[in-house]
């Protein structure tokens, strides 16, 4: 008998009712919110006098639109003042605990769930953002919905669901020097293209992926949507294990072991089958950087930009993304001048990014020409970084560190890149004008961001360590 | 929601692939708090410049195309889960997108709004676009019932699949929550007995 894949099981064990020729009822055991997704929902709750179903499972942060400095001010912006503080009296009306601006768990929502031990293995997780596939590292269910979705859950803590097929993608070997999970994730996303994980939700393995910390796991889990998929996980093992071990809302005490027998059979099964499979080497892995307007347009950093006869039958779309980008095809990005550097983002923003930055701009300085920004992930981020000395070492390096939020990720709030200028970014996007209209994204790791701020242009981080 | 049934329109075709949520909607028009209001914004940054001028250069600012139906490259709404796209594109007044394929999460917020993602194959749309091209009153007639795709002259059709739950919601303006809250017993009877 062919045996499940645990992303089977886990859907399997959380359908409430099926639909006749339709989608699944699908129970969701945890519920992130946050400010801009969220009040349309609450109003559609409010119109039908409906209290939240279960607020014990519901958790807010204010992360898209706030500032990330001065947050102890009130927005300057009226209408991002408004759409926060609406959050504030939604979470207070309807009973949801909110980690918002001023508390000390506040941060972008896919960095303080796992950090809260709030995310767990086994779990069905849902949030209007598409980025809450982030959670997959911990062997969970998590997929990004719309608000309509997010009314649904606040009133049934269930949404409606087709399963996806699976893919399995397994990278094997040993990563090389200077390379991060997110060369890994950018890696396989240029290989697969943005579209090509659609109507699928992703099993990560392989030996590649089984050596990596949650952080490093979170990176690749975080873009899974960038390929198109629903979302993406990561069987849960010892390193999971201990790094939700003592975490604020994991469990303690008896309840964690009980927790844990049923946490460690969690996994595919041999025999078990997936619609589509992937492998790839990791040792063919080197440090990436995106050319183009979606994150599929990434090179290795010492490769050049393809040529529309190597564009595979996107020569319309290669043409149009290097207009944009005013970048030739044939031509090296290595040396290329850069003025914005943003390190930051659910995609990399939590404590052992900040170290590896640290580690590399220790004692050296940025170049003067560049604007280098760092944003924490959260709170708990910032002071864990401040107990580390981290702040000091990036401050004196030139770097501005700010205060959590998503910030220049989606240039929602009033971190802009401007118009024309380049970003060396360690986010998940690169589309026209994603981070201010005009404003031209390259995606890297956090190493490639900090190696490119150290020179002021495009920098293979290998020629530094 | 308004029932989808029939609609009979001419298209505006937008040649372009993997558009992104980011061009249909910008981040910094995410601030309110209502659903109404979105279309002014729609494929704002392609269709202003900084001065709010429009662009002459982009198809909605031109007087040759009208209609309730867009034509559109492949995974067309890719990129954020932001809902706020399929409002602005229904909100501007498309009732109907065309392509050879949607992102996941694109789809199913169009589906939650009235707005029919009609999936194709690139063949029939590449004809699409030609037809489009040579004949901005190129009319089409999308029948949902049927789920036929249909030019009206000269005619030729193809069938698109639609699932049987949301084409029955569609059909008559029934909307998920409705469907979800009469399932409260089995949702209960489920936390009883997985806690």
């Amino acid at each position: 008998m062919a045996g499940k894949t645990l992303f089977d099981k886990i859907w399997d064990r959380h359908i409430v009712s099926q639909v006749d020729q339709g989608p699944d009822v699908l129970y969701i055991d945890r519920h992130f919110i946050h400010e801009v997704t969220s009040p349309q929902a609450f109003s559609g709750l409010e119109n039908r006098s409906l209290p939240v179903f279960r607020p014990q499972q519901t958790v807010a942060t204010a992360d898209h639109n706030v500032p990330t400095l001065h947050q102890h001010l009130p927005i300057k912006d009226s209408l991002s003042r408004y759409q926060v503080d609406k959050l504030t009296e939604n979470c207070e009306k309807f009973g949801v605990s909110l980690y918002g601006l001023g508390h000390p768990f506040q941060g972008i929502v896919h960095v303080i769930g796992p950090e809260l031990g709030i995310t767990q293995p086994g779990m069905t997780m849902v949030c209007g953002d598409s980025h809450t596939s982030t959670h997959g590292a911990f062997g969970a269910i998590a997929f990004g919905i719309g608000t309509s979705e997010v009314e649904q859950v606040l009133a049934t803590q269930c949404v409606l669901q087709y399963k996806p097929k699976r893919m399995l993608i397994e990278v094997d070997g040993p990563i090389s020097a200077g390379v991060l999970s997110k060369d890994i994730i950018l890696y396989i996303i240029s290989n697969i293209s943005t579209s090509g994980g659609t109507g699928h939700f992703v099993e990560y393995g392989g030996s590649t992926i089984r050596d990596l910390s949650m952080e490093a796991r979170m990176t690749i889990c975080n873009m899974s949507i960038e390929m198109g998929a629903r979302g993406g996980l990561i069987a849960p093992d010892q390193i999971t294990f201990d790094y939700l071990k003592g975490r604020e809302f994991a469990p303690s005490g008896s309840d964690w072991e009980e927790h844990l027998s049923k946490w460690k059979e969690l996994s595919t099964d041999d025999k078990a089958a997936f619609d589509k499979t992937h492998h790839f080497d990791a040792t063919d892995i080197a440090p990436m950087i995106t050319y183009g307007t979606n994150p599929g347009m990434g090179i290795k950093i010492d490769d050049k930009i393809p040529t529309p006869e190597q564009a595979n039958g996107e020569r319309k779309a290669l043409e149009k993304a290097l207009a944009y980008m005013d970048l030739d095809s044939g031509t090296s990005l290595l040396g290329k001048e850069i003025e914005y550097v943003f390190i930051g983002s659910c995609t990399n923003a939590r404590i052992e990014d900040l170290r590896l930055v640290a580690d590399l701009v220790k004692g050296k300085k940025k170049a003067s020409h560049v604007n280098a920004m760092i944003i924490p992930g959260s709170k708990q981020v910032e002071a864990q970084a401040q107990t580390e000395g981290l702040d000091r070492i990036l401050e004196e390096a030139g770097f501005q560190l700010r205060q959590p939020g998503c910030s220049a990720c989606l240039g929602m709030n009033d971190d802009k890149i401007p118009k024309g200028a380049y970003c060396v970014s360690t986010s998940n996007r690169n589309f026209e004008g994603r981070q201010g209209p005009g404003a031209r994204t390259l995606l890297a790791s956090p190493l490639t961001a900090a190696a490119t701020a150290l020179k002021g242009c495009i920098t293979d981080v290998r020629e530094l360590i | 929601m308004e029932k989808f049934d029939t609609l009979i329109s001419t298209c505006v075709p937008l040649p372009i692939e993997n558009v992104d949520t980011d061009q249909i909607i910008p981040a910094r028009f995410l601030k309110a708090t209502t659903r109404e209001g979105f279309g002014e914004n729609l494929f704002r940054d392609w269709r202003y410049d900084e001065q709010d001028k429009p662009k002459t250069d982009f198809i909605l600012n031109h007087d040759r195309y009208k209609g309730a139906i867009l034509l559109t490259g492949k995974n067309f709404g890719c990129g954020s889960s932001r809902e706020h796209a399929a409002w602005a594109i229904y909100d501007y007044g498309f009732k109907a997108v065309i392509s050879s394929s949607f992102a996941d999460i694109f789809k199913s917020n169009a589906l939650n709004n009235g707005l029919l993602p009609v999936e194709i194959s690139s063949d029939f749309l590449q004809f699409l676009f030609k037809q489009t091209s040579d004949n901005s009153e190129t009319k089409v007639r999308i029948d949902l019932q049927k789920q036929t795709l249909v030019t009206l002259d000269p005619h030729f059709s193809e069938s698109f699949d639609i699932n049987p739950y949301k084409k029955h919601c569609l059909l008559n303006g029934f909307d998920d929550l409705d469907f979800l809250l009469s399932q409260k017993e089995k949702i209960v009877a489920y936390e009883e007995t997985n806690n």
